[in-house]
């Protein structure tokens, strides 16, 4: 099937006003007749449910956290773009839409890239309002700073915790409305299955994490705010409870999932300190502004202190390799970057994996208060972790799974091809191609939230009666079944390996041949060893405890099972795009210095797959990508 | 970094069935822990070991494991989060025990805080605080220009100080009284400095208050362990803050 994202035509410049124009409206004493579920509460389910609720519609919000101002979105350090163009230094909406596009490497959809740049600005104005404190110079106007993949300074940020600060806006928000009434807030609630009535979304079953009970709960409409699935590679710089299972929930109800093979893996995290490790911890991006990457240039050096290699005998790899970007080049191009450094024998620390980020050069420059002062609490956390002083001496980072630009297929409306179904934030594909920019996972988050699910839902709302399906209908029933008789499935198998076990085995695969760079022979064994794996969990996982009460096993046994199939699929997409373009390096598929080779003639299109099954193959359905506005180009940072 | 001493710790954890169960300490062993464990890893691997011996692993609220979500709550030898200055359980590492040390492992402990399982609590009420109050009662969209109001440095910076709680509940676990006056204060700070808080300051000071204490929180009588637990370093000025607040709005 060719899909159709409805994007508007015409004018790019004009395409989302006159598509706002164009969407029916809901009466505004209507709006509280229609109700709304929203999955997740972070950046994009936050904001939207609050701004859906104020709005007068009846919203029902969930989270598996103990409270909405927990999700993972919290741990976003660096900042967030916008085309304010306050510096005066060339930005503009085009050139922020253009640096998306670009960074993205050419497989991002132009309208809805336009529609993120245009809003970036409201979003800024909006979190002000909230009292949310971006940084500020002396004179009280709002400042910026430069992030990867960007000429200019566009990124807003509070210290180095803007997602909290964002998030903290958001969930004010949300808190005003849950004390008005608009909002009914679940905690501790995992979305397990999505509810689908005659091929429309009309509700979800979700676990309740304290009692056990399986509950239903029906809607007009379903939003997914679930986030991403690089959990995927078990290690990983998200929370611990971030999964697919939701996403992958509604996949099995026929909702298709795009570009699975597109995650991103960030250059800046601490290194793995051994086996028992259970995440990795990301170092913002924005440290890369003023620390300088480097591996010694021998490799006899490696094993020496880094103060003992002299500045000729580094390497500053990136700098070398991409002098007008330098240190600030694209995420995917420095990860892979650094791995081939360490491929190459020149990694430093344990196994050797692992390259120095630099700030004696910064320090000498503008004093180390200055460099307190726009890092201090990460290099207070870097010390922390791993017992070294990053004032004297260099970090050590290496790359590691962050964010998934795929996610389940949305139309320009960020509805899915099941009606009904709205995906927000990370949890969709839509904007970030195939390489999602520093800086713009916050500012698609709040985008999709505030200012363009408020306006699409209405348009999906107008269309449908209220209230046609409650949860006394068959299908919640059946759905409440399904999940019920999956739990007691993995209490009654009582195997011999626990369930993290099974998820190391399934990252370790995953991380080694699907990771950050994929060949035809790595992925078909993967294709052959993860089915394996699946099947071995499913006879031999040890799940204790009941299912009615805090399970923390039984939790994580969903989870992990979704993975075993998800990464399946995703190892299927890798293999099944003949080209390298973005988070997705094939090594058949490079330029002779090594950068990806894009294949526009055979692969630019979306690839939306539906699921058929686990022991079938599943479906590809493509959409095809037009570029009118920014013209296809070989992506270079040199 | 190389070197692959391991130490053995006694952890005397409380177990609790669920919320009516009465609830006591056992005694485990953590075996072959590295100095750059963090102590959540750690009782990651006490937790493997007790399902592979048959037993129910120790249930403990955790989720980003950077020190930022706020979900781990610990009181570990009788400090909540464990007693290193500015860090959560999470980002604790093992490096600052020694080997054959004796670790205590309980839950937050506060009349607001019932516990639900284990080390898991129930912290509903401080969410129900900030929906009294804690927001600027702004729409979405309808706003004005971000650079249209100007905000000297300073007093962004002391928002920002009381911005960065996390609302995990040490403050009100560490508190003799129970009281959440620390997590109150730092919001009730932050937006009265900030000039699109301030419209709102009085009635906000007021009902975050009351909340608070309907919650069950205790009063504050300056012991100043809350600001020591906190894992974010929020200082007790804001405590003060809130109390001028409150004065200033009971004259209104």
């Amino acid at each position: 099937m060719i899909l159709d994202g409805k994007c508007p035509t015409g004018p790019i410049e004009k395409s989302w006003d006159n598509h706002r124009f164009e969407l029916k409206l809901v009466n505004p004493a209507n709006k509280r007749k229609y109700t709304v579920i929203m999955v997740g509460t972070g950046l994009a389910g936050g904001a939207a449910a609050a701004s859906l609720g104020e709005l007068g519609y009846n919203v029902m919000a969930f989270c598996y956290q103990d409270s909405p101002r927990r999700a993972h979105s919290i741990a976003a350090q660096g900042g967030i773009n916008a085309a304010k163009n306050y510096p005066s230094d060339g930005d503009s909406i085009l050139r922020l839409m253009y640096d998306t596009i670009k960074g993205g490497d050419f497989r991002a959809r132009e309208a809805d890239v336009w529609r993120l740049s245009q809003v970036s600005n409201n979003i800024i104005d909006q979190c002000v309002a909230q009292g949310v404190p971006f940084n500020r110079d002396y004179a009280g106007y709002l400042d910026n700073r430069s992030f990867g993949g960007a000429q200019v300074s566009r990124t807003f940020y509070s210290r180095g915790q803007t997602g909290q600060q964002l998030l903290l806006g958001a969930y004010s928000a949300l808190s005003r409305q849950i004390k008005a009434g608009t909002v009914k807030m679940y905690t501790r609630r995992e979305m397990l299955d999505l509810v689908v009535v005659d091929g429309v979304a009309k509700g979800i079953t979700v676990r309740n994490m304290v009692t056990g009970e399986i509950e239903c709960y029906a809607a007009d409409a379903v939003c997914l705010a679930t986030g991403g699935y690089v959990n995927v590679f078990y290690l990983s710089t998200n929370a611990k409870g971030c999964s697919v299972t939701a996403n992958w929930a509604a996949a099995k109800k026929g909702a298709f999932f795009a570009n699975p093979c597109y995650t991103q893996i960030h250059p800046t995290c601490i290194p793995q300190a051994g086996e028992y490790q259970s995440k990795l911890t990301l170092m913002s991006e924005s440290l890369r502004n003023d620390g300088r990457i480097w591996v010694p240039k021998k490799k006899e050096d490696v094993g020496k202190r880094p103060d003992q290699i002299s500045d000729e005998d580094r390497d500053y790899y990136l700098e070398r390799k991409y002098p007008s970007y330098g240190n600030l080049a694209p995420r995917d191009i420095s990860s892979r970057s650094a791995k081939e450094q360490c491929d190459d024998g020149r990694g430093v620390g344990p196994g050797g994996r692992g390259v120095y980020l630099d700030y004696a050069d910064s320090i000498k420059r503008l004093g180390e208060n200055t460099i307190r002062e726009r890092y201090g609490n990460l290099f207070e956390m870097y010390e922390r972790i791993t017992d070294d002083n990053a004032y004297k001496t260099p970090m050590r980072i290496y790359p590691a799974p962050h964010y998934a630009m795929g996610g389940l297929w949305v139309d320009y409306n960020l509805m899915s091809n099941v009606p009904g179904l709205f995906v927000l934030g990370e949890a969709n594909f839509s904007v970030h191609g195939a390489n999602r920019l520093g800086a713009s996972a916050l500012m698609q988050g709040l985008a999709d939230g505030y200012f363009v699910i408020p306006y699409t839902i209405g348009g999906y709302l107008a269309t449908v009666k209220p209230g046609t399906v409650k949860v006394d209908h068959p299908e919640f029933k059946k759905s409440k079944e399904d999940v019920s008789a999956r739990n007691n499935k993995f209490l009654s198998i009582k195997g011999k390996r626990t369930v993290t076990e099974f998820h190391r085995e399934l990252g370790k695969i995953m991380w080694n041949n699907v990771g950050m760079a994929r060949s035809k022979e790595s992925l078909t064994e993967a294709l052959k060893v993860i089915p394996k794996i699946r099947e071995e969990f499913w006879q031999n996982v040890n799940v204790t405890g009941t299912g009615g009460e805090i399970n923390q096993q039984l939790e994580n046994a969903g989870r992990v099972a979704d993975f075993l199939e998800f990464g399946e699929l995703l190892t299927r997409d890798a293999l099944h795009r003949e080209e390298s373009c973005g988070g997705h390096f094939r090594v058949e598929h490079q330029m002779p210095d090594g950068e990806a080779k894009r294949n526009d003639a055979d692969f630019s299109y979306v690839g939306a797959w539906e699921f058929k099954g686990n022991d079938k193959e599943p479906e590809l359905h493509k959409e095809p990508l037009k570029f009118e506005t920014i013209h296809l180009a070989v992506r270079s940072y040199k | 970094m190389s070197d692959h001493k391991t130490m053995t710790l006694t952890l005397i954890v409380w177990r609790q069935k669920n919320a009516n169960d009465p609830g006591k300490f056992e005694t485990y062993t953590a075996k072959d822990i590295t100095e750059h464990h963090s102590f959540l890893e750690m009782l990651d691997c006490v937790n493997e070991d007790l399902i592979n011996s048959g037993k129910e692993p120790i249930v403990f609220d955790h989720d980003c494991r950077e020190g930022i979500c706020g979900m781990c709550s610990q009181v570990i030898n009788g400090v909540p989060h464990g007693g290193q200055e500015r860090t959560t359980v999470c980002q604790l590492h093992m490096r600052k025990f020694k080997d054959g040390d004796t670790i205590y492992i309980e839950p937050w402990r506060a009349k607001a805080f019932p516990i639900q399982k284990d080390l898991v609590v129930d912290r509903t009420a401080y969410d129900t605080i900030i929906q009294s109050g804690g927001y600027t009662s702004c729409h979405t969209g309808g706003v004005p220009d971000a650079n249209a109001t100007l905000i000297p440095k300073e007093v962004l910076d002391y928002a920002m100080d009381a911005a960065e709680c996390i609302g995990c509940g040490a403050c009100a676990a560490a508190c003799p009284n129970s009281s959440a006056m620390l997590f109150t204060s730092a919001k009730v700070a932050q937006l009265a400095v900030l000039p699109q808080g301030k419209p709102e300051a009085a009635a906000r000071v007021q009902a975050m208050l009351n909340t608070m204490q309907e919650c069950g929180f205790g009063n504050c009588s300056n012991h100043y362990e809350c600001q020591a637990a906190c894992p974010k370093g929020i200082n007790v000025k804001f405590i003060a803050k809130l109390n001028r607040e409150y004065l200033k709005a009971l004259f209104k």
